[in-house]
Order: C-alpha cells, then sequence, then structure tokens
C-alpha cells in the first residue's frame, strides 16, 4: 500500500503544472473562451508533452499509462479549468483501443498518441457531445453498438456549455458510420469507467480550487473591521468543504487506482460508482458553498470561483450522476 | 500508487484474523456493554500474546509494527467484535509517561498498565469547563511533598471501575495567562477524600461519573512533567488521541452487521438503500483518507498533524448515520430484546460527536492550525 506518484508520473505532473502557471492563467483562458473555444497551440503542447499518447498502447506509439499515471494531470486540468478536449479524446481512443479490430487501432491511436487526431464520444446517437466540434473522428454508442463516424459528415452547430466547454448537439441517425464493436458490452463498460475515474480526479482538481480561493477569499474580505475568516459560522463551513475535498480525493485513488489494477469488473465497477457518487455529492457542496461564501462576488463572470461552480456542476453529471452510480453500486 | 495491501501486509492481516477468530472468546462479542471483568479480561488475554500495545517502544511491551501494522492491527481488532480495549491507561497515559514521565514513574505505572493490573480514567471535563477546558478550576495546592487536591470532575469514563485516574489540574491560580496555570496529575481512585457519584444517560447505562476531590493528598511524585506544564502535555495528548478516533474496524463490523438485518429494507426501499450506500461509501472514503494521513506520517516521519481532526469527525458521523439506520428498521415502540438493543445503541452513539473534543471544536482546531483561520 502507497500512495506516491513514481518518478515519471511526478515529473509529468510538474511539467503540466510548471505549463499552466505560465501559459494557461485564468485570463489566457480566458481570451481562448472569447475566441475559437479551444487552442491549438495549447494542445500541441499538451501532445508535446505526451499527454495524448500517454494511455495510448506502446504498439501504436503511446505509453501504455493508465488512469493512475493521468491522476495528477487531471487534477491540474481541474484546478486551471483547462477547456481543451483531451478528455474525449482520450475516452474515445479508450474505447477504440478496447472495442476495435487491429485495423482500426492502427488507423486512429497512433495519430491520436502524436496528437493530430482529435476524437469525441456520444452516449447515443442523439446526444449533446463535448468536444465535437475540435474532433476528427466520434464514437458513437447505439443500443450495445458502437460505431466510429468521421466529424466532417455529420452536421452539427457547434455551441458552449454552460462550463464554456466546446460541444455539439448531433443527430447521428442517417450517418454514415463504421462498425467498431458489436456488442461491446465489457469493453465499453472498462472505457467509461476509465473516463469517469478521469472526471473525478479532474473534479478533485476543480474543487481544490475552489477550496483554495475560498480560503484565500476569506482572510482577505473584511467586514465589521475583520476578516470574515473570524467568524466561526465561515470557518466551519470552510473546514466541511476542505473535509469534502479530502474525502473525495481519496476516492478518485481508489477509482483510478482500481481501474488500472483490478482483474475483476465487478470490483472496478463498484469502485469507480462510488467515487463518482462520492465526488458528485462533493462537487456539489463544494462549489456551492464556494460561490455562497464569496458571496455576491461569487456570482460574479469576472472570478475564476465562477467558472469553478460551472465545471463542478457539470463534472458532476458526466459519465452519470449520483442517482445513476447509486443504482449501479447496488446492483454489484 | 498502489492502493492493495501488499503481500507481507496481506500475510500479517491474515495472522492477525486467524489469532483474533481464535482467541476471542465468543461471549465477549458484540455486547452493548461490558463488565469491568469482561474488558480486563480481554485485555489479559491481548497482553499475554504481546498485542496489548503496539505503538509503545519495544523495551516496554510494543510490538516494533509500522504504522500500517498497526492499522491493520486496529481495524481487524474493530473488525472482530470484542470489547474495546479502554484507552485511558494504553493509549492515553502511556504515551504521556513516555514521553514526559521520570524512569521511576514508568518503571511503577507502564507494565501495570501494560498487564491489567491498574485500570485508568481521565479527569479532564468539569462542571464549568468543557469544551473550555483551560478554564478548569480543581485546584492543587502544593505542601510540601504533597498536593493537596479540591475540586470536580465531570463525564469521567468508568471512575467507578478505576485504580487510577490522570487529572488537569490548577496549581497556579494567579498566572496571566491560564494555561500555564494547569498541571498533569496522577491519583490514586483509593486516596481518601474521592468520592464517585454515577451519572445515568440516556439509554439507562452507567458509564460516566461525577468524581469529586475533597482535601485529597497525592505525593508530589506523582506529578508528570513540570508544575505549570499540563496544558502542553494534554496538547501532545490530543493529536495521539485524534489518530484513534476513525474506529473504521468497527464501523465495518456495523455496517456488515447492518446489510444483514435490513436485507428487507435494501431490497424494497430505495430510499434506505441509498443512504445507506452513500454511508457505506463515506467509510470506505475515511479509511483510503485514514490510509493517506499513515503513509504521510510514513514517509516524512512526521507526527499527525491537526488535520487528522477529519477522522473524528468522519468516523463518529459515520458510527451516528449507522446507528440511525438500524434505529429505522425496527419500530420505535417494540420493547422485544433486539429492539431495544438497537434503540439504546441508537441513543448512546450520540455522544460520539461530543465526546473527545467535540465535533465542533475539532473544526475550530482545523480552521485555527490546518487553514490558518
Amino acid at each position: 500500500m502507497n500512495f506516491d506518484y513514481s518518478e515519471e508520473q511526478q515529473l509529468l505532473a510538474d511539467s503540466v503544472r510548471r505549463f499552466l502557471q505560465n501559459k494557461y492563467q485564468f485570463e489566457d483562458r480566458k481570451k481562448i473562451i472569447s475566441g475559437a473555444g479551444w487552442s491549438e497551440e495549447v494542445w500541441a503542447q499538451f501532445a508535446e508533452m505526451g499527454l495524448t499518447a500517454l494511455p495510448v498502447s506502446p504498439d501504436y506509439g503511446g505509453f501504455g499509462g493508465g488512469a493512475v499515471d493521468l491522476m495528477s494531470v487531471m487534477e491540474a486540468f481541474g484546478e486551471a479549468l483547462v477547456v481543451e478536449p483531451l478528455l474525449p479524446t482520450l475516452a474515445a481512443a479508450r474505447l477504440v483501443g478496447r472495442a476495435g479490430t487491429s485495423t482500426q487501432k492502427k488507423a486512429l491511436l497512433p495519430a491520436v498518441a502524436d496528437g493530430r487526431l482529435r476524437m469525441a464520444f456520444a452516449e447515443s446517437p442523439k446526444a449533446n457531445v463535448v468536444g465535437a466540434p475540435a474532433a476528427h473522428k466520434l464514437i458513437v454508442l447505439a443500443e450495445e453498438n458502437l460505431f466510429i463516424v468521421d466529424a466532417a459528415e455529420v452536421p452539427m452547430q457547434p455551441y458552449r456549455t454552460i462550463d464554456n466547454m466546446l460541444a455539439a448537439r448531433i443527430d447521428f441517425s442517417p450517418s454514415k458510420a463504421d462498425l467498431l464493436a458489436k456488442g461491446a458490452g465489457a469493453a465499453v463498460e472498462e472505457a467509461l469507467d476509465f473516463a469517469t475515474a478521469l472526471v473525478c480526479a479532474e473534479a478533485v482538481g476543480a474543487m481544490k480550487f475552489a477550496c483554495d480561493t475560498t480560503l484565500e477569499y476569506l482572510k482577505t474580505r473584511k467586514q465589521f473591521g475583520v476578516p470574515i475568516g473570524t467568524f466561526q459560522a465561515l470557518q466551519h463551513r470552510i473546514v466541511d468543504m476542505f473535509i469534502s475535498h479530502e474525502q473525495a480525493k481519496s476516492m478518485a485513488c481508489l477509482a483510478c487506482s482500481r481501474v488500472d489494477s483490478s482483474a475483476n469488473p465487478d470490483e472496478r465497477a463498484r469502485a469507480v460508482s462510488a467515487a463518482k457518487i462520492r465526488i458528485a455529492d462533493a462537487a456539489r457542496h463544494v462549489s456551492q458553498e464556494a460561490v455562497q461564501l464569496h458571496g455576491g462576488m461569487g456570482m460574479s463572470e469576472e472570478l475564476k470561483v465562477s467558472h469553478s461552480f460551472r465545471r463542478l456542476t457539470v463534472l458532476a453529471r458526466q459519465f452519470g450522476d449520483a442517482d445513476h452510480h447509486l443504482q449501479r453500486f447496488a446492483s454489484l | 500508487m498502489d492502493l492493495n495491501y501488499s503481500p507481507e501486509e496481506l500475510a500479517f492481516r491474515d495472522e492477525v484474523r486467524a489469532w483474533l477468530t481464535k482467541n476471542l472468546p465468543a461471549e465477549l462479542k458484540d455486547k452493548g456493554h461490558y463488565s469491568k471483568e469482561e474488558l480486563l479480561r480481554w485485555h489479559r488475554i491481548l497482553a499475554k500474546k504481546g498485542w496489548v500495545a503496539p505503538a509503545w517502544p519495544k523495551e516496554w511491551g510494543g510490538t516494533g509494527w509500522n504504522v500500517v501494522q498497526r492499522y491493520i492491527f486496529e481495524e481487524e481488532l474493530g473488525y472482530a467484535g470484542g470489547p474495546m480495549l479502554i484507552p485511558f491507561g494504553l493509549t492515553m497515559c502511556a504515551p504521556v509517561l513516555l514521553r514526559f514521565g521520570t524512569e521511576a514513574q514508568k518503571k511503577r505505572f507502564l507494565p501495570r498498565i501494560y498487564n491489567g493490573d491498574d485500570f485508568w480514567c481521565q479527569g479532564y471535563s468539569e462542571p464549568g469547563s468543557g469544551s473550555d477546558l483551560a478554564s478548569l478550576k480543581t485546584k492543587a495546592v502544593r505542601n510540601g511533598e504533597r498536593y493537596v487536591v479540591n475540586g470536580q470532575k465531570i463525564w469521567t469514563t468508568l471512575a467507578h471501575y478505576a485504580d487510577w485516574i490522570f487529572c488537569l489540574v490548577r496549581t497556579d491560580p494567579t498566572v496571566e495567562k491560564r494555561q500555564e496555570g494547569i498541571s498533569f496529575l496522577l491519583i490514586d481512585m483509593k486516596a481518601p477524600g474521592i468520592t464517585v457519584r454515577p451519572l445515568i444517560l440516556m439509554d439507562g447505562a452507567h458509564e460516566v461519573n461525577e468524581v469529586f476531590f475533597d482535601d485529597v493528598e497525592v505525593p508530589a511524585e506523582n506529578l508528570v512533567h513540570d508544575e505549570g506544564k499540563g496544558w502542553t502535555v494534554a496538547k501532545y495528548l490530543l493529536g495521539y488521541e485524534r489518530m484513534n478516533t476513525g474506529r473504521i474496524g468497527e464501523s465495518k463490523r456495523q455496517l456488515a452487521r447492518l446489510k444483514e438485518f435490513a436485507s428487507h429494507q435494501i431490497r424494497t426501499n430505495s430510499r434506505f438503500r441509498d443512504r445507506l450506500s452513500r454511508l457505506e461509501i463515506e467509510l470506505i472514503a475515511l479509511e483510503i483518507t485514514n490510509l493517506r494521513f499513515l503513509d504521510r506520517m510514513r514517509r516524512t516521519g512526521q507526527p499527525p498533524g491537526a488535520d487528522v481532526s477529519m477522522l473524528k469527525i468522519k468516523g463518529t458521523e459515520i458510527q451516528q448515520g449507522l446507528t440511525e439506520l438500524a434505529m429505522e428498521c425496527i419500530d420505535p415502540l417494540a420493547g422485544d430484546e433486539k429492539s431495544l438493543a438497537l434503540q439504546k445503541k441508537y441513543l448512546t452513539t450520540r455522544k460520539t460527536t461530543i465526546y473527545a473534543g467535540s465535533n465542533e471544536i475539532q473544526r475550530n482546531i482545523i480552521a485555527k492550525m490546518t487553514l490558518g483561520l
């Protein structure tokens, strides 16, 4: 039992954090959002750092990493509220890697690994698909079957989600599609558990930001002649936010670790669902309290805390909300 | 990162589990309250095996286990369902003596604590001093080679079983900083002038007491650390105490029993089922949070930080949540033995968020020490 990151994991996390601190401050992010909604330059940097290659199998030009390898990267993404669609690409690539034929893998995965190919995943034939406007290929789940669709082949109207992610509403029904897998139940479950574990890690990062920035606010905002952090009513509430964050982080560790190491799919699924339930609850708690403790400032578009609120609201629901995972947890 | 126990750790757990299964007498399992004889019986079985005080230094009977092994042992001990090892001697007085006691004090008290010869209790709270412990008034006046103690302690758990009490007393009422007038004193419960009066709690049980001191003479050699340093001792103990309050093994046992007992509700009432799931998940998370703290201690060699207070907060909330759900599975009007036991368990478990530093005090500690507020 240990919670250490390996040397490689630590180095990668450090370089991602350094990059985000230098090039992805809140002001940089604002510019990206008011422009195209994502930055090719930033994406190229992510690829350069090996983030797109990390989870791809070495047979297809990747490093064969797992969820634990990506955990601190996703946490850093959550803290910085990164809008570039890394997770949609990695989730879709995971599906190809788990369910595809070797021809399909050869065609797609090396391009994902070196950052040339972006993908997105649609959970149903009519869906709101995050990352789709920037994607080249879309993976669609229709009943039990998985299809690959050329993004250029489907009509889409891009829009921004409430948390400023690039997305599109897509109706795939008349599309030209290649079959990726028929009845791919177990492979899909595994890939979705992988993506869910990464969402958990990202949410933990966004919660960390929300806790830290609220603590800073309590120390600096003065009312009645004193910092508001001297009031016990507020102290206890921020302590509970920190506890929620720690409990959520523990569950993200469990989910990522089980995705990588469980030989038993039920054990993996149980851990991931448990994590998503706790993280959905914690995301709601932490994001709402962060806004409340900021008072009117917490509502403003100008402050990053309101953006973290929106991101956490979405992450709490992505890849299944708490009710969905409670149902699954109880069935295992 | 690897959340699985290593093969060595698993082998250790299996060894502990097998020994506990074989050596914990069935009649000592899962009782609400235990007599002094029952508590001491289990204590002595463990002492004979050499496992009653794993965290002590080896020369005094400790096992030399690392923090993870100690955690595994504690969890298995709780999961086995035996009586809780009474902490006042083993994990409260003893660490204080090991850190601050004289050689004579260690030699005199530690072996007797280890073997269960002396039963200890803790004299902290007073009628006017609960959360504001530093306001305590029980006074000890030095008179030659003796202190003369007068005052009252309250909520003293198992004082009616105890041979000894460790007390915080006021030795100097004049100092400006009131914490500096407090000392840590060991008092023989058989000393003339001590009166123990039961306080019955709402489950009808006698577990806590009032303890009155009326001109009680205490040899000066029973002072621990220097006069006026009692608050330093108490703070040291607090950190020690908070690390052991998650009670995760015991909650795991209660959860397993509840799942069995509530199988009908789980099948037929999805609202109940979901609340139980959330509680189970909170417990899983707490276990990992606890392991993360242990891992940090192991890596840094530092003592636990103030943030371990969250183990107490979450651990006790879970204990209460489990008894509350169990209570919901029975008729509150029922009078059969099983129902009564669960009703009483629900009642008595309300104390957990109040004792050992109320959960509000724990939040104050985290706010001040960890968050810097």
